[in-house]
């Protein structure tokens, strides 16, 4: 009995395991994607500004345009309610975003802002591209400060 | 003979609440110690940002880092304890003594004797060099004074007992001595920031039942004590970023992926931000550096 018991058990938590990766919502797959997208060409202008990669002109303001272009997506469709951590798996997002919907578009808008000087910077040359992305850190920072739960 | 045995049972127990008292006693810095050392403001903002004091002390919520208001909550197994004032107001430390102010940093004793809780990190601080103390000590008495009183902190039976920590401090807190070895000028600068000021290993190396460090496991990562999530381990066992990726973290907050910083990091990345290149280069060969556990 017991060990029919730990059997459905087992197989329960397997499906639950199987089921949240597949279950996640649209909305929400389609944040980390667009997270994803903003890393990878943050990562471009981050290697040009380390030094481990060579700067080229146009490979620079095609990522920079493209942080630009996230940031004009609109928020509202992907932060639907009922998509923070405390109510699904999967996510990193703090309910206290939508407690505070105001101050988190400010912040997002301030990405926007910071992502706006570095597509004027990144045709500049290799210079221009550091401090610009410190800006654009510190936007991120902002906002995983306050709305981002810790690793678990 | 009871009356024999009772006498050494009366004996013993008096031995033993006089040992208990003298374990349990505060312990002062030297006064002398202090003497003849001239504060510089400058370099005391330096030591304040290494340290990562207004991390700690700000108000919640304040943008307004430099006024050390307190209030902030630190959630732990053994109750939730709040950052007191410590701005230079009647609230906080108006009318410390750079002696005061040394025992409190360097041995967790307040002006009155009292021992402080060690979410202060006094076990880290114990390490700081006496002109660092006397630097930073000049540096905090310029900065904006705020009244709003400490709160008291929320910690059950029997750690409410204030010289309960004494007993604490008896078995794990050291006031010199270090984890990592430094055979080089950089890896000595960095052992000072990791294991003195920026007190890293608070959060990062695992705690025992008692809540203190396990050292044997030294920055091996720990689970929050907030309850919620871990606190990544720093050893080459589980990370695997080059010296170059830690001190860039340390500047900007991105990690060798590009994803930001979270979380109570987000402070340290802006103190570290702000201090000099070299700095964050011998933290992170010091990072480097760290074995296994």
């Amino acid at each position: 009995m017991y060990k029919t018991f730990a059997a459905l058990a087992a197989a329960t938590a397997l499906t639950a395991t199987a089921a949240f990766a597949q279950d996640l919502p649209k909305e929400v797959k389609a944040r980390q994607g667009q997270f994803q997208i903003m890393a990878i060409n943050l990562g471009i202008l981050g290697g040009i500004a380390k030094g481990a990669i060579e700067y080229d002109a146009a490979t620079a303001q095609a990522a920079a345009d493209s942080l630009v272009g996230i940031s004009m997506v609109n928020p509202a469709p992907l932060w639907v309610e009922g998509t923070d951590e405390m109510s699904i798996e999967g996510t990193r997002a703090k309910a206290e975003i939508w407690d505070n919907l105001d101050d988190v578009v400010a912040k997002w808008n301030a990405f926007g802002e910071a992502a706006k000087v570095m597509q004027a910077a990144a045709g500049e040359g290799p210079e221009a591209i550091g401090p610009a992305l410190g800006t654009i850190g510190g936007t991120c920072k902002a906002c995983h400060d306050a709305y981002r739960a810790p690793q678990s | 003979m009871l009356r024999r045995v009772l006498i050494a049972l009366v004996l013993a127990a008096l031995i033993g609440a006089g040992i208990g008292l003298w374990v349990t006693a505060p312990s002062r810095v030297d006064a002398a110690r202090l003497a003849g050392l001239t504060g510089d403001t400058t370099r005391g903002q330096a030591v304040f940002t290494a340290a990562g004091c207004a991390s700690c002390h700000h108000a919640p919520g304040s943008d307004d880092k430099l006024v050390l208001a307190g209030g902030q909550a630190f959630a732990s197994d053994f109750g939730t304890f709040y950052a007191p004032n410590i701005s230079p107001s009647q609230a906080g430390l108006q009318g410390w003594s750079q002696a005061d102010f040394a025992n409190a940093v360097l041995r967790g004793v307040s002006p009155s004797g009292k021992h402080y809780y060690p979410a202060f990190p006094y076990t880290a601080y114990a390490r700081m060099t006496d002109q660092d103390l006397v630097d930073l000590w000049a540096y905090m008495q310029g900065l904006p004074a705020d009244d709003t009183a400490s709160q008291a902190h929320d910690v059950g039976f029997p750690f409410n007992i204030r010289r309960s920590v004494g007993g604490w401090k008896f078995l794990f807190f050291t006031t010199e001595g270090w984890v990592a070895e430094a055979p080089t000028p950089e890896l000595e600068r960095g052992r000072y920031l990791v294991e003195a000021l920026a007190h890293c290993a608070e959060c990062h190396t695992p705690r025992n039942a008692l809540g203190a460090l396990d050292t044997a496991r030294w920055m091996a990562g720990a689970p929050n004590p907030s309850g919620r999530g871990t606190i990544p381990a720093l050893t080459p066992d589980q990370l695997d970023w080059s010296a170059q990726d830690i001190a860039y973290y340390l500047e900007t907050g991105f990690t060798p992926e590009f994803d930001s910083a979270g979380g109570h990091m987000v402070a340290v990345v802006d103190n570290f931000s702000k201090l000099p290149a070299g700095d964050r280069a011998a933290v992170a060969a010091y990072v480097k550096a760290l074995s296994a556990p």
